[in-house]
């Protein structure tokens, strides 16, 4: 628990933790609203809109493919609706075209474009890069009171903290109008509230998170922890307040022990190479939902 | 280049490659469209995503008991046996928990796709891994199709496409009206299974091709583009597999024409064209078909309501009634009626009288469909001679009563 932990493997840890709770608070009342899909939706035409902002500004930088992704992402929440209403498709059909054809668009501008010098493949979109999140000047616990080692932190540690905060701020501040809307939404109307403009802003909001968790980690840890760890507190608990909790702590420790089972577990267990984070931690979240679907309190339908 | 494409003298391996990449087509269109009428479209993303664990798996088995890891055959085999047991898991929690579908299509792709991930990074820490080429399963890939491969495609996509088309009746009675079906003695979940089986079957063997992210595409866009051209299950399909086998074909010829231009994606692009096309031009639940019967019924009420008004001598205020009466001649500019006009309005509140003492009589014996705006249809197109010659007599008999 040296230095080496907080240079190496505490900034990646805590990315992971953000980026867990972030995905999982919204991931609470878009199972409710039987809108899970949408995460695994949005981190399919993150793809695109990030190879189309690298084709737009000729770099890999943060700000406008973080941009060019939520972009993405909206076009796709509009055009599903679109194709929904108009068309009259059934809401899994009309994400599962909108998807599958952006991210195919991705895959193809992605093979066009000259990409061979950046960092930008699909495996990398899918996978992300968490072990590569280190603090290079980190010398052990005292460089968090140091300013000049703080400011060699990894930015995605900064903004994945910012996410989860605006994402806490909007559940806080919304927390009534976002609980009628997910349990009786014609209700929700007569007692003046904007359900359309709230759900949007719901997906919208879990669209950012995702997309800044995305970049940092991966989108495999996006879809598992918009699901899992809500999915797992539905089967544990009873009420919206206590899922929510539930929800976060269960996302911490598929975290924590996800990280640990894919850097650590393998070199105590005598192996050379360690496994993918990302990975390990989105598999730690099934297994916790595993365990709730067959032992869970609440598991079972209210007849 | 791209016409030599499509006439299949583009070389061996190119002309191997369409004709597979066209018969995965049609044979995704075909069962992907028992899944869309099932509402069920979205639980080929869980089935698509389920294989990679099982690919990653038996790699390892595999080379673990000294044989090649990257057998075709094995690595299918693995992959189908994980997406059954996905699929099951998914089948289970919605049956057996208070998850709704999604919420376990969600979490059952997502960490079974993630535990593959996990073991893809196990595979690449051997020294054989390196050169397992899985990766590829993601994205797909024709480059190294063989001949084998091809035909693996056609039997296989042959013999669960014929089991489907077989078996279409009992299956499209459920989907449409399951309990019903019941009552006849068809088991849903029998037949779900059924519909299940197949669509594994067939993500597995397009996975070497379309990659295991975009075979989704090719069972879910076909169909739906499909669906907007008829209302009849068995024109449906049969759409749906042109469809499909046409993006295929097309796909392939079009990425054949120039390097760089990978398969997969071109193939769910076209189809995504088809989509388009039927999303727009398709006669009545097409975009443009629905606004221009939606402009006549509005422009069928104005004109209801305008020669109403006239009949009953009374002047019309609104201005786009105006404007429709006066284009075809039933009023002047100044709003008096012409006797075009005044014959039509006349027309107009006999069928307006007929439809409402029918309407009434309806509703008293509760056989009324609320469903249909009665005044905006003629009379005589839907009812018999001597109905309406019923209805008059009523009618005169409640003006004698009122006199």
């Amino acid at each position: 628990m040296g230095s080496d932990f907080v240079a190496l493997s505490l900034p990646p840890l805590l990315i992971g933790l953000c980026a867990s709770m972030a995905c999982a608070l919204p991931g609470n009342f878009l199972i409710l609203r039987k809108q899970a899909l949408i995460g695994d939706a949005i981190s399919h035409v993150v793809l695109p809109g990030i190879v189309v902002a690298f084709l737009v500004t000729g770099q890999v930088s943060t700000w406008p493919m973080m941009i060019g992704a939520a972009g993405a992402a909206i076009t796709a929440v509009l055009l599903i609706e679109l194709i929904r209403r108009v068309g009259r498709i059934e809401s899994g059909a009309a994400m599962g075209v909108i998807f599958t054809s952006m991210f195919a668009a991705g895959v193809l501008l992605l093979e066009q474009s000259d990409t061979s010098q950046v960092h930008l493949d699909v495996e990398h979109a899918l996978f992300g890069n968490l072990e590569s999140l280190i603090w290079l000047d980190a010398e052990g616990w005292a460089s968090f009171f140091q300013i000049k080692a703080l400011a060699g932190l990894p930015v995605e540690l900064l903004r994945m903290a910012t996410v989860l905060l605006a994402v806490s701020a909007f559940v806080y501040i919304f927390w009534r109008p976002l609980a009628l809307i997910c349990f009786d939404e014609p209700y929700a109307r007569t007692r003046g509230i904007a359900a359309t403009a709230l759900g949007f802003a719901l997906v919208t909001l879990t669209a950012i998170a995702a997309v800044a968790a995305f970049d940092a980690v991966g989108s495999i840890i996006v879809i598992a922890m918009i699901i899992c760890p809500p999915a797992t507190a539905r089967l544990m608990v009873n009420s919206l307040r206590s899922q929510v909790i539930y929800s976060q702590v269960l996302a911490i420790m598929a975290t924590v022990l996800g990280y640990m089972f894919a850097g650590y577990v393998p070199l105590w267990l005598g192996f050379s190479n360690t496994l993918s984070a990302a990975g390990m931690i989105a598999s730690m979240s099934g297994v916790f939902l595993a365990c709730a679907a067959l032992f869970g309190p609440h598991r079972r339908r209210n007849i | 280049m791209l016409w030599s494409a499509l006439n299949l003298t583009l070389g061996y391996n190119a002309t191997l490659v369409t004709i597979g990449a066209t018969l995965l087509g049609i044979a995704t269109g075909i069962s992907g469209t028992f899944l869309y009428l099932r509402k069920n479209a979205l639980i080929s993303d869980a089935i698509s995503h389920a294989t990679l664990p099982g690919l990653g798996a038996a790699f390892l088995f595999m080379t673990g008991v000294g044989l090649d890891g990257r057998n075709l055959i094995g690595l299918l085999g693995g992959s189908a046996i994980s997406a059954a047991l996905g699929l099951m898991i998914v089948t289970w929690l919605t049956t057996k928990t208070r998850l709704s579908q999604d919420a376990a299509i969600g979490s059952v792709l997502s960490v079974f796709f993630a535990f593959g991930v996990v073991l893809l990074t196990v595979i690449q820490a051997l020294p054989s891994g390196r050169q397992a080429g899985l990766e590829t399963f993601l994205l797909g890939s024709t480059a190294g199709m063989l001949f084998n491969d091809a035909v693996l495609i056609l039997v296989l996509g042959a013999i669960t496409t014929s089991i489907l088309v077989l078996f279409r009746r009992p299956i499209i009675l459920v989907s449409f009206d399951s309990t019903y079906a019941k009552t006849l003695g068809i088991s849903p979940q029998k037949t779900d299974y059924l519909v299940l089986a197949v669509a594994l079957a067939v993500t597995v063997i397009g996975m070497k091709i379309a990659g295991l992210i975009l075979i989704v595409a090719l069972l879910i866009i076909a169909p739906v583009a499909a669906r907007f051209w008829s209302e009849k299950s068995d024109i449906i399909i049969l759409i749906s597999a042109i469809f499909g086998g046409l993006s295929g074909y097309l796909g392939t010829a079009i990425s054949a024409t120039a390097p760089g231009l990978p398969t997969g994606p071109i193939i769910v692009l076209c189809s995504f064209v088809l989509f388009l096309v039927s999303f727009l031009l398709a006669p009545r639940r097409g975009v443009l078909a629905a606004a221009r019967s939606f402009w006549v019924f509005q422009r069928t009420v104005h004109m209801t309501q305008g020669l109403l008004l006239i009949a009953q001598n009374q002047p019309i205020y609104e201005p786009k009634t105006k404007r429709i009466l006066q284009r075809r001649g039933f009023i002047r500019a100044d709003g008096v009626a012409t006797q075009a006009g005044r014959a039509l309005a006349a027309k107009t509140l006999l069928n307006e009288r007929r439809w409402s003492f029918w309407r009434n009589k309806m509703q008293q014996t509760g056989n009324l469909d609320e469903s249909i705006v009665y005044s905006l249809v003629s009379i005589e197109t839907k009812l018999t001679p001597d109905q309406i010659e019923s209805i008059d007599r009523g009618l005169s008999e409640e003006q004698q009563e009122r006199v």
